[in-house]
């Protein structure tokens, strides 16, 4: 099977999976670019991890296609040529050691595999433990592990199935550190994750599933422009500030907060600098007039729980609901 | 260079090299003919009912012929599906298959590195049976001529390279056993209901056996083929239940191997 140049890394279309009468895929299109620190996001349950298997080759898809840098997974491993990592948690042999795990591993990824073992323990830093059998190994360890196996096919694209799962705060910043480093190194970086902090932090680029479904793929730039800037207002007199805020052109979604004052969204800063001359002029003294970016967890809410209407989770993306964000953000 | 069957196979051996099932069975292929053994240097009875029973005092050599027929019965079957049962299982029990499908070897390569792995380990379970019976028979009863099925008698050293001919001949129900178990292995995905359905099945079909009006399918039974190796002890030698063992055999495990193979090649790894 011949790669085709220039291809992205994974291009999915339209992939659907199946269990009987249960859609755990209900149609995902996705395109990771090369470079990207691509960040995999959804409920639980959204049919992140099915996605992620039938990426790999390792679930065969009821509908749809993938694509790995041009080749289909499900027509051999040809396809996973520079591509590597883990879904769910990696599991290894535990009646073996760490070393010899990944001896098998190197073995079974032949072209000279073997002569990196040393260097990937190294950079999971567990040369120390490599003598050890894997029964023994606590979580963190195995997750490194499944790192160093994946290290070991000199990826060019690594998918990361919740890489910092069931980590410690100390196993977590670790793993994260790791995957900027290899993200840094050049290599494509899918990070499929429910940690919003760590995606924040890592990706560049977002897709969003919710029910099998992507509700959202774009960067996060994007996102955050589309859902716009929400705004939280404070005055001597919040009643007249409404009304002047439901009557001033460019504001949307104005609205009373449930913490106090009021909030609304708007794309135009003019707007909101003749917004505090018109409160002036209306009696409604400023107390406060902040702006708040909305964070990736309210944009991931707001698309995930804002909107559930009959037909929203059709397979266009959807743009998050600027009220839902709006009154998570404020 | 991406790696073939044999470097899959050879890690193969090398899990089950590290797993305690492994010795357990090769450890009771050991056992069952050094305690064979002790019973005929400790008591004077000898099984008069099956072929060279009554030997077994007068030469070692009967012994390991003697234990061929009594393993058949369950010994052999179970030793053959504590690894056969467990072989596909045991990845999915541990997780594994993930772990060895996304490298850069193909489903079948990995497929037929169990066959041969599992293939391997009955044919060093059947050897270690047929060495240790021999010594320790010899032990016990003396390394002397044996006396074949025809009433004639047979140097120890045509002895022995029958005994070989009849280890291998014995192999192909063996063989065949090892494809069931490795079905259920793939299809149950559970390594205890693998081993414990690949001991019914080869239970039943003595059974099926020994019931009354099914003789006609006594011929055609994978439990009769464990007695083919009897027509090498025959002068001259009857061939004909050794060819018959060959067809029979085939029958049970080209299908099973055929089914297995096709479950592997499309199924869903969607655990662990």
């Amino acid at each position: 099977m011949t790669p085709v140049v220039d291809a992205p890394p994974i291009e999915v279309r339209g992939l659907v999976k199946h269990y009987g009468d249960i859609v755990a895929v209900g149609g995902v299109d996705l395109t990771v670019l090369p470079g990207d620190v691509f960040g995999y996001l959804g409920p639980n349950g959204a049919g992140k991890t099915t996605a992620l298997r039938m990426m790999l080759g390792l679930i065969r898809p009821t509908a749809g296609s993938v694509r790995l840098f041009g080749r289909d997974p499900q027509a051999g491993v040809a396809a996973l040529q520079g591509v590597a990592g883990f879904v769910e948690a990696p599991r290894f042999y535990p009646y073996l050691t760490a070393r010899r795990n990944l001896e098998l591993c190197a073995a079974l990824d032949g072209d000279g595999a073997d002569a990196r073992i040393d260097e990937v323990l190294d950079v999971v830093e567990l040369r120390d433990r490599a003598k050890v059998r894997v029964g023994g190994y606590s979580h963190g360890m195995r997750q490194r592990l499944g790192i160093a196996a994946a290290l070991l096919r000199r990826p060019r694209l690594l998918l990361l199935d919740e890489p910092a799962t069931g980590l410690d705060p100390a196993g977590m910043r670790d793993m994260r550190l790791l995957v900027r480093r290899l993200a840094d190194s050049g290599m494509t970086v899918l990070l499929s994750s429910h940690l919003l902090a760590e995606v924040e932090e890592l990706c560049n680029r977002v897709g969003i599933v919710d029910h099998g479904l992507m509700a959202y793929e774009g960067t996060l730039e994007e996102l955050r422009r589309a859902a716009g800037i929400g705004y939280r207002l404070r005055t001597t007199h919040d009643d007249r500030a409404l009304a002047v805020c439901r009557r001033h052109p460019g504001l949307a979604d104005v609205a009373v907060a449930a913490a106090g004052g009021i909030v609304f969204r708007t794309a135009d800063e003019m707007a909101v600098a003749e917004l505090s001359r018109a409160l002036t002029d209306e009696g409604a003294l400023v107390l406060e007039l902040s702006p708040s970016h909305a964070t990736l967890e309210d944009l991931f809410f707001a698309l995930t729980e804002g909107d559930k209407a009959p037909g929203a989770n059709g397979a266009a993306p959807r743009t998050p609901r600027p009220a839902a964000v709006a009154e998570r953000a404020a | 260079m991406r790696p073939g069957i044999l470097t899959v196979y050879r890690w193969e051996l090398v899990k089950l090299r590290f797993q305690k099932r492994t010795y357990l069975g090769l450890g009771a292929a050991a056992l069952a003919p050094t305690l064979f053994a002790v019973a005929v240097a400790t008591s004077n009875g000898q099984p008069e009912d099956v072929a060279l029973g009554r030997y077994i005092h007068d030469t070692g050599l009967a012994i390991p012929f003697v234990l061929l027929l009594f393993g058949s019965i369950w010994m052999f079957p179970l030793i053959t599906a504590l690894v056969a049962g467990d072989i596909v299982a045991a990845e999915d029990h541990n997780g594994t298959l993930k772990t060895i499908l996304t490298r850069s070897v193909e489903r079948g390569q990995v497929f037929a590195a169990k066959v041969l792995a599992t293939a391997t380990y009955a044919i060093a379970a059947i050897v270690l049976t047929g060495t240790v019976a021999v010594v320790a028979g010899s032990l016990v009863s003396g390394f002397d001529p044996l006396p074949t099925l025809s009433g004639t008698t047979i140097s120890p050293g045509r002895g022995l390279v029958l005994l070989g001919g009849s280890l291998l001949v014995y192999l192909m129900p063996i063989l065949a056993v090892a494809a069931i178990g490795l079905l259920f292995s793939t299809v149950f995905r559970n390594s205890a209901a693998a081993v414990v359905g690949t001991l019914m099945a080869s239970l039943l079909l003595q059974l099926v056996g020994i019931l009354p009006g099914l003789g006609g399918l006594r011929p055609y039974l994978l439990s009769t083929q464990f007695d083919a190796w009897q027509g090498l002890l025959r002068q001259p030698v009857d061939w004909a239940p050794v060819v018959r063992a060959a067809w029979v055999c085939a029958l049970y495990a080209v299908p099973a191997l055929g089914t297995a193979l096709l479950v592997f090649l499309r199924r869903d790894v969607d655990g662990g």
